[in-house]
């Protein structure tokens, strides 16, 4: 078996023997991303030197007998929302192209604490806002099983990656379906951790009471191993939860004995795409013929999950967006051309008389908030930013982000009351596979539509998972939902194990094209 | 200080820097003066990923202040954003409560011994916890219009402290200043240094002026900038002023077209108040939840434990000081307003002479004096209570009298003497009841015009054999020379 193909369990095991090294591995993945990523474009940064760098010490470790951590001379990418240091962290965004973190990630120093090697930082929708990696402010990703195609998003990046072989294994973070929705477009297995059970600190936020932290792998054994690592209290983050921290390697391998899968009626009504649906069934036979029992449940609450989704989501996110606001870090507009600006602008309305004109005529710091934030924010993060400043704001904010708070302790009662008969809720990931790059751009709405299944989860602050169930006659993988009440993750990486015991989908690789060797495209941030 | 004309209403808002030795959400140092931008860490400049995490000991303080200016605590409190773009709040919106703060609905007792008001309780409208903004420096010289941040100070906990507009006049409110003040110094929660910013005053003032058949109300008007209680004082006092006369030449009222409220500043050097913003409407904060916060409970038990911690306070304490030593509320007010420790020292002092009335007449008089001479605290008073105590008793029992006794604590003070060693150091001994009979058969037998002064009952006459016995005997005591000189002519045959 060649290195790419290997599980990052396999790969650990042939490391740990000595069998390999991780300057070996690290190259291996490396060579293939400078063969697909051209075409692929998951990375927006590959530090190439420095993994090897770090791969070398590795292996020079292992050589004097140290003790290593668990994944010791593993390449792990990273969602380029995490705030790295060394490295450039970007978001995805022309506001923080150049911006570089004094500080790692919790997240991030758990990998390097665990001897991971960083391989580099993966492509998303600009501040994670989106489901296509469309709304990246450098260039879109590429699904690998279809370049005509997109990856999901906003873990585009992260999941194009791990399907196309260039990491076994990545990070993304997941607000309203981001790891799991580009996992199902991919292939791959994808875990959202119970709100709290991953520490948030130095993700760069989008929602904070919805983001998450999470794993993109090829297998559940795969995620088990790499959530291991960066789960668990973290005193940085006052929302992540005080709670243990269970054995997921050690258990994974154990099937679920008696499981009662539960099938939300909801969940297979209009919008669904029948061959989703087929292959989502099909899987849930399979789970029945493992020994598991299904019933219909109800989440009634479900049909207003996007639309409470898309209230608090973006008030939160018009918050935490303020800070980029060109005066501490990030962009800034050209002073002189704002001064030029404003200066004939106050002589055009002299001129006029306009005494009311001059009056509202911005301050230069105001004029220097609306041109940074207007040239460096995207479309999709400017609506965003609208929509919740209007639902927060005097007169409205009862009707909209109150209203949709009383509704989204609705659907996490919808949920408690579920999980009281079943230990896992069971349904597509997406309404579709992967769907055309460029088909929803000018369709925001249509493109929320794409969380229908996923957003519950988060507004719910529980787990869920994404593994591949099948694939289109057009040969695009298919994603089966897993949900598990909060802190299960256990359960939903024993059911996903299961499922891939008795399965071929997550073994199912793209054919990728071969890009011309006159180097990558990688984008090169300073 | 109270016109006829009108009635004023003012309401106070105070933010207090609690003293905690890291700022509310992060580690970084609170302490003041150090070069900009030096206390400072992700979490307080609010980069990106940067999450923060609750300072339980600034919540502590907070709680403190709170039960002690009598409010209720809610069982549950949360943080909200208070959001608004300004380069010195670097992550674009203000850590602070909104609906639900951890105090409200509490009172303040004042009063004045003087008599300038009644006794009244201010109400306190809420007391809630926010994280202090940076500061912003402008180079405002000429042809300058350079912007500087110093982010020391973001993220300091601030206790915001509002009261009902039960203030009636700007002394009521600088007496409600002053002893919002001493309470907190009492309690320790805060420096409450003006200049260096840990105590910041916002005023609210409007009158209510009664027309034939109802009250008509000014807009109310904000003011800012003001750095002493003194120009709080003055400010008020200008503003009233002010608004009477705006009345008297355009009644505009509260509420009505261009009666909405406005904010002024304190022109310290002009002594004038000036337009800074016309308010339309409240500015939108578009006030949430903060969402990377958790909100905090607070059990009843909790806060009666906190209760019994309190220690005395100052409006308590001047009452048992009143009770127990028998003195008077000037001077209970003198005393506890001086602090903590001088009450201290008043106590052991009084408890070692056995006389409240004579001790508090003593710290007043002398040790605050030489306090002030010296520019030292009662902490560094290098003769202490009950040192000082022995110099009173001497004093009671006759052993020096109250003038040579001021001698005397200048003595102990310049040599670290006992009372009893300095009054040798001094030549102060009693003298004996022979020698002091002998002295004044002397002094009569010299003075003939005096004993025939005393036998005609012209009692004041003694006072000239008194500087006579002083010059020559210094120890002698001056009341004891005055009765037996009497008691001697009296002897005599007529």
């Amino acid at each position: 078996m060649s290195l790419l193909d290997a599980s990052a369990t396999q790969l650990l095991q042939q490391l740990a023997a000595a069998e390999i090294t991780a300057v070996e591995v690290t190259q291996a993945y490396l060579d293939q991303i400078t063969r697909h990523d051209a075409t692929v474009r998951s990375f927006l940064s590959v530090p190439a030197d420095e993994a090897l760098a770090q791969a070398a010490a590795v292996d020079a470790r292992r050589g004097r007998g140290e003790r290593l951590g668990p994944l010791a001379g593993l390449p792990v990418a990273v969602k380029d929302n995490l705030c790295t240091t060394g490295w450039a962290t970007s978001c995805g965004s022309r506001m923080l192209e150049n911006f570089r973190s004094p500080y790692d990630a919790t997240v991030i120093a758990r990998l390097k604490a665990a001897d991971a090697v960083l391989i580099g930082k993966t492509n998303l929708d600009e501040f994670a806002m989106g489901g296509s990696t469309e709304n990246s402010a450098f260039f879109p990703t590429t699904n690998p099983w279809d370049a005509s195609r997109t990856p999901g998003g906003s873990s585009g990046g992260s999941a194009a990656c791990v399907a196309a072989s260039m990491a076994p294994l990545s990070i993304g973070s997941d607000t309203g379906g981001s790891i799991r929705q580009p996992a199902g477009f991919c292939g791959v297995t994808g875990l959202k951790p119970t709100y709290g059970r991953v520490s948030r600190y130095g993700l760069v936020a989008f929602a904070s009471s919805l983001d998450q932290v999470g794993p993109l792998a090829r297998t559940a054994e795969d995620a088990a191993l790499l959530l291991q690592t960066i789960a668990g209290h973290d005193p940085l983050d006052s929302t992540s939860a005080p709670v243990d921290l269970p054995d997921y390697v050690g258990t994974v391998r154990e099937p679920l004995a008696g499981l009662r899968l539960g099938l939300v009626r909801e969940h297979f009504g209009p919008g669904l795409d029948d061959e989703v649906e087929q292959a989502v069934r099909q899987a849930i036979r399979e789970f029945e013929s493992l020994g598991a029992t299904v019933t219909e449940i109800s989440l009634p609450h479900s049909q207003y999950a996007i639309a409470t989704y898309y209230v608090i989501a973006p008030s939160e996110a018009s918050s935490n967006l303020a800070r980029y606001d060109g005066v501490h870090y990030g962009y800034r507009t050209d002073e002189t051309e704002m001064l030029a600006e404003l200066a004939a602008e106050k002589k055009q309305l002299q001129a006029a008389g306009d005494q009311a004109g001059l009056d509202d005529l911005d301050t230069p710091l105001m004029r220097l908030y609306r041109r940074s934030r207007s040239e460096a924010f995207g479309s999709e993060v400017k609506r965003r930013i609208m929509l919740g400043a209007y639902a927060l704001s005097a007169g409205y904010k009862d009707a909209y982000y109150v209203k949709a708070l009383k509704v989204r302790r609705l659907i996490r009662g919808d949920y408690d009351a579920a999980f009281q008969d079943v230990d896992l809720i069971v349904g597509p990931t997406a309404p579709t596979a992967a769907f055309g790059l460029g088909d929803m751009v000018d369709d925001p709405l249509a493109m929320y539509l794409q969380d229908l299944y996923t957003v519950s989860a988060n507004l719910a602050g529980i787990a869920g998972m994404s593994i591949p169930c099948g694939m289109t006659a057009g040969g695009l993988p298919i994603g089966l939902h897993l949900q598990a009440p909060p802190f299960a993750e256990d359960r939903l990486l024993r059911a996903g194990h299961m499922f891939q015991q008795a399965t071929d989908w997550h073994t199912r690789r793209p054919e990728l094209t071969t890009a011309s060797p006159s180097g990558t495209s990688q984008k090169q941030l300073p | 200080m109270t016109n006829t004309a009108y009635e004023t209403i003012i309401g106070l808002e105070v933010h207090v820097q609690l003293q905690t030795e890291t700022k509310l959400f992060c580690r970084c140092s609170t302490s003041f003066g150090a070069a900009p931008n030096t206390q400072t860490c992700p979490v307080c400049i609010g980069l990106p990923g940067s999450l923060p995490v609750m300072n339980r000991h600034a919540y502590a303080l907070g709680l403190k202040t709170a039960v002690a200016l009598n409010c209720t605590i809610p069982e549950f409190t949360k943080w909200d954003r208070k959001q608004y773009f300004y380069p010195d709040l670097p992550k674009g919106y203000q850590i602070s409560q909104f609906d639900l703060p951890m105090s409200e609905h509490g009172w303040l007792e004042i009063s004045d011994p003087k008599g300038e008001f009644a006794t009244k309780k201010v109400g306190i409208t809420r007391a809630h916890l926010e994280d202090d903004a940076g500061k912003s420096m402008h180079d405002e010289r000429a042809g300058k219009s350079d912007s500087r941040i110093d982010l020391n100070r973001t993220g300091t906990p601030l206790l915001e402290i509002v009261s009902d507009p039960d203030l009636r006049s700007p002394a009521e409110a600088r007496a409600f200043l002053s002893e919002l003040k001493l309470l907190l110094t009492y309690l320790g929660v805060s420096d409450c240094n003006m200049q260096e910013g840990s105590l910041r005053v916002d005023a609210n003032i409007n009158l209510h002026i009664p027309l034939d058949d109802r009250t008509a109300a000014t807009p109310i008007v904000e003011i800012k900038n003001m750095n002493s209680f003194r120009a709080v004082e003055r400010a008020l006092q200008y503003e009233a002023n002010r608004q009477f006369d705006a009345w008297q030449s355009n009644p505009v009222e509260l509420g009505k077209p261009g009666g909405h409220k406005t904010t002024r500043g304190w022109d310290d050097q002009a002594q004038i108040t000036r337009i800074q913003r016309q308010k339309e409407e409240s500015s939108d904060y578009r006030y949430f939840p903060d969402p990377d916060l958790l909100p905090v409970t607070t059990t009843a038990a909790e806060v009666a434990a906190v209760r019994g911690q309190l220690g005395a306070l100052p409006a308590a304490l001047r009452v048992t000081l009143i009770e127990k030593y028998k003195i008077d509320e000037y001077d209970a007010h003198v005393l506890v307003n001086q602090g903590q420790p001088l009450v201290d020292y008043f106590e052991a002092l009084a408890a070692a002479c056995g006389d409240g009335k004579r001790a508090s007449n003593w710290v007043q008089q002398d040790v605050l004096r030489l306090l002030n001479e010296t520019e030292t605290t009662i902490e560094q008073f290098p003769v202490s209570a009950a040192a000082l105590g022995e110099l009173l008793k001497a004093i009671v029992a006759g052993e020096v009298d109250n003038t040579r006794a001021k001698d005397v604590l200048q003595e102990m003070l310049d040599t670290n003497a006992s009372a009893a060693d300095a009054m040798a150091q001094l030549g102060i001994e009693k003298v004996d009841s022979s020698d002091l009979e002998s002295l004044c058969r002397e002094l009569l037998d010299a003075n003939p015009a005096v004993v025939a002064d005393l036998k005609q009952g012209k009692m004041k006459a003694v006072g000239a054999l008194i500087g006579q016995a002083k010059k020559k005997n210094p120890n002698v005591n001056p009341g004891q020379i005055k009765s037996l000189c009497i008691e001697l002519v009296q002897q005599l045959p007529s």
